[in-house]
């Protein structure tokens, strides 16, 4: 499998939110809008190709039966420096996104791709897994993000389509994100399907 | 490079390096990035504490912090701004409020919260000077600080009622917090004036 092929799997074949269904709790959390879903989903996707990186490189190092407590140490260190230097350095983009960075360490898409595919591969090939997965999984967030906040505000990216009185509150609140979610999840298979 | 066995020995010895290097990793990052995060934090609420006294964020504007059970006043010659602590809708709404010498709101921001996107977090431009629960150049001993469905004097966010009860509520509290200040005899500055 070539490395461009691995990027494509990740977002279409085996993209993590519509066809494999993990990190559900971010995915359901934080899509509120389409710019928080977005920023949760370039954060992962930073930590997603460093950890991948990381975990490639000394996977012979790491014997079998403690290998989860090592990748788990290798994800939360490299979550924590990402948000003591955004804090420091990016303090804006840090003051929207701050909530959702601690939330990355317990989303099981990271820790599923150090056990499925980094802790098998070689470190080109993790990287290009981890751009892959979380390029899928940001762009499924924006579009999750996108149509909750449509829905339920009568706007995308903050810029308003319609009245704002026309949104469905509902979905921006968290029963709309299972019927978003359910509803997208439902086309993407179809379209899958053909 | 062949993989490590999983022998007794191989485990403690690969635990302890990782925890060992992820320690060194974020005290390192921990040290260069504390300084920054700190200066970001004062300049944060210095332009909060310049922008609800209603001064030129450019200005220099001196006052003298001085913590009160949970509450923080800053006390300068234009009155005192205070940053005082409720439960919003999504966990703690922390606000910043500048009252004059008299009393009255002369502006407010808010540093901390968690309430919805699109709903309860409006209260950040909901209550400004010009907005429709414009709560600046109002007096708590005059108005009544509560939402109009309370039999307030305040309007609600739309939808967002929990939200703007704890928002007025904080401000109420910082009112109440600051006349035991300046009567310490615990008669409220709202009956005197009455």
């Amino acid at each position: 499998m070539n490395n461009f092929k691995i990027i494509l799997n990740g977002i279409v074949k085996e993209n993590p939110t519509f066809v494999l269904l993990l990190g559900m709790c971010p995915t359901l959390g934080t899509t509120s809008s389409a710019i928080n879903g977005m920023s949760m989903g370039l954060a992962t996707m930073f930590v997603l190709i460093l950890s991948n990186l990381i975990i490639s490189l000394i996977k012979n190092l790491i014997p079998d039966m403690v290998r989860i407590p090592s990748y788990i140490v290798v994800i939360a260190s490299l979550v924590t420096i990402l948000q003591m230097v955004m804090q420091a350095y990016v303090p804006d983009i840090y003051a929207t996104l701050g909530l959702f960075i601690p939330l990355i360490v317990v989303n099981c898409i990271i820790l599923g791709r150090a056990e499925s595919f980094a802790a098998k591969n070689n470190p080109l090939a993790s990287i290009c897994d981890g751009i892959g997965i979380g390029i899928g999984f940001t762009l499924a967030l924006t579009l999750l993000g996108a149509v909750r906040e449509f829905l339920g505000t009568g706007a995308v990216f903050g810029f308003t389509l319609q009245g704002e009185n026309y949104g469905m509150l509902l979905f921006v609140l968290a029963p709309g994100a299972f019927i978003a979610l359910g509803y997208l999840i439902a086309i993407v298979n179809k379209m899958r399907a053909q | 490079m062949k993989k490590l066995k999983s022998s007794l020995i191989n485990m403690v010895v690969v635990l302890t390096l990782i925890t060992v290097v992820a320690g060194a990793a974020l005290a390192y990052v921990n040290y260069a990035t504390s300084a920054q995060i700190e200066k970001i934090k004062a300049e944060n609420l210095a332009k909060g504490i310049k922008q609800v006294m209603g001064v030129d964020l450019n200005a220099d504007f001196q006052y003298t912090t001085q913590e009160v059970g949970d509450y923080t006043f800053y006390q300068s010659d234009l009155g005192t701004a205070i940053q005082s602590t409720t439960n919003g809708f999504g966990g703690a709404l922390k606000v910043l409020v500048g009252f004059d010498n008299e009393g009255t709101v002369l502006g407010y921001t808010i540093l901390e919260h968690a309430e919805t996107p699109g709903l309860g977090a409006k209260a950040s431009d909901w209550f400004q000077k010009g907005q429709k629960g414009d709560i600046t150049g109002k007096n708590p001993a005059t108005t009544k600080f509560t939402v109009s469905k309370d039999g307030g004097d305040i309007d609600a966010i739309t939808a967002s009622t929990i939200t703007s009860r704890a928002f007025l509520l904080a401000v109420q509290n910082a009112y109440e917090e600051l006349n035991k200040q300046k009567n310490p005899d615990g008669t409220s500055g709202a009956t005197q004036q009455q």
